[in-house]
């Protein structure tokens, strides 16, 4: 259970994806403009994540034994088949939603945080609980530090901001601060 | 006419579409292995290999290939070559494989190379796609390399590796952490951006002369 919990926190906080590990920057930088989308963004990027760590562990144990180097190619085919259901499903259900996502919905397969989980929870040997966890702790994490950058963001459209520094620039150098703040969180398990 | 077309298309993605300062694509492993020189070329010439080879293989079956599943397709030839750019490296420089880790499997999710072969390869002749291939990766190799180097320069001291200062340097170990990544590509994107505005400036003056002089 100690062993969960701390999976859980280590991938949430202390080692977050996109604050430490640079992973699924793309739509941290480009969808981040607004606290609605990316808190939905953040909510479907999640639900992938869970899918993708449980096909992936069905996949270690029952094919890519008995051959290794199919594994990156298995795995994209997963994440984005995975990708296109949700997009169906989210259209029957949602239309509004549907439309509200547009062209971001799509671009999760490119997410390289998808894939990252898939193959960092293969390298460390996670099993069946461990990799339901761990997809957990990343996904929250991921919408976290979405929604954290989302908010300064729309702080900062009111603010008088010089123009060359506006856009990526800024975003990036925001993003390095709270990465900073991140790195406090480094303590966290120290003794453990 | 054919040749400078071709010079075109690999000198834009050197310059002025630079796919890292200019479009901001591929950002992920950009920001993840350039805490040392070294690592960002290896990173930087596995993308070379994979993008190239990927826009090669697109363009020559482009027209086989149906429009509905097309993404589909270009992510398996990536993927197999990312495969391969693997496997080469674990057998050629296992200490850099090591190092480099989860991120070279991770080219495939890059999306600067999707983008190019959505964007370029499908529509274009092999040889166009192949300039523009070389361009673009070049221009990302070129935006690795300076990063990497900044950021072992000031977190390290060093470049490849080599001492540069001697033993007084005080090491900023926050330019090789996380946070110096976002810092340091905010800076450059930053001088870009700085860059740019001065050339229009310029662009429009000479402009504005020559249209008195007239």
């Amino acid at each position: 259970m100690d062993n969960l919990l701390w999976i859980f926190v280590s991938a949430l906080l202390v080692n977050n994806f996109v604050l430490t590990y640079f992973l699924g920057l793309c739509p941290f930088l480009g969808v981040s403009n607004s606290l609605e989308t990316s808190a939905r963004l953040g909510l479907a990027t999640t639900f992938v994540m869970l899918v993708t760590a449980v096909c992936a562990w069905l996949l270690n144990t029952y094919i890519l034994v008995h051959a290794p180097y199919l594994r990156l190619i298995s795995f994209i085919v997963v994440i984005a088949s995975t990708v296109q259901f949700i997009e169906m499903l989210i259209k029957k259900l949602s239309p509004a939603l549907f439309r509200a996502m547009g062209i971001f919905l799509p671009l999760i397969t490119t997410n390289c945080a998808i894939l990252g989980l898939a193959i960092f929870a293969t390298n460390r040997g996670y099993g069946f609980w461990e990799g339901i966890v761990y997809a957990l702790g990343a996904g929250i994490g991921f919408t976290l530090a979405l929604v954290l950058l989302a908010g300064l963001r729309e702080e900062s459209e009111l603010s008088d901001v010089p123009a060359l520094i506006k856009g990526t620039a800024m975003n990036l150098i925001i993003a390095g601060i709270l990465s900073m703040a991140f790195m406090g969180f480094a303590g966290l398990f120290s003794s453990t | 006419m054919k040749e400078n077309l071709s010079r075109e298309e690999f000198l834009k993605g050197i310059w002025r579409d630079n796919p890292v300062f200019a479009q901001v694509l591929g950002m992920c492993p950009m920001l993840a292995v350039t805490n040392s020189a070294i690592n960002a070329v290896a990173m930087g010439m596995a993308t070379f290999f994979v993008l190239v080879g990927s826009s090669f293989l697109v363009s020559t079956f482009r027209h086989l290939i149906p429009k509905q599943v097309r993404i589909s397709c270009f992510i398996i030839i990536i993927a197999t070559f990312v495969t391969i750019a693997d496997y080469t490296l674990l057998a050629l420089v296992p200490k850099v494989h090591k190092e480099l880790g989860a991120f070279i499997p991770l080219i495939v999710a890059n999306c600067l190379i999707l983008g190019r072969q959505e964007a370029f390869a499908s529509r274009y002749p092999t040889k166009l796609a192949v300039m523009d291939a070389l361009g673009m990766a070049s221009g990302f190799l070129l935006a690795l390399f300076s990063l990497g180097a900044v950021r072992e320069i000031l977190g390290d001291g060093a470049l490849f590796g080599f001492n540069l200062f001697g033993a007084n340097f005080e090491p900023w170990v926050i330019m090789i952490l996380p946070p110096g990544g976002f810092l340091t590509l905010g800076v450059i994107l930053l001088f870009f951006n700085w860059f740019k505005t001065k050339k229009d400036e310029f662009l429009e003056d000479v402009a504005a002369a020559q249209r008195s002089e007239g």
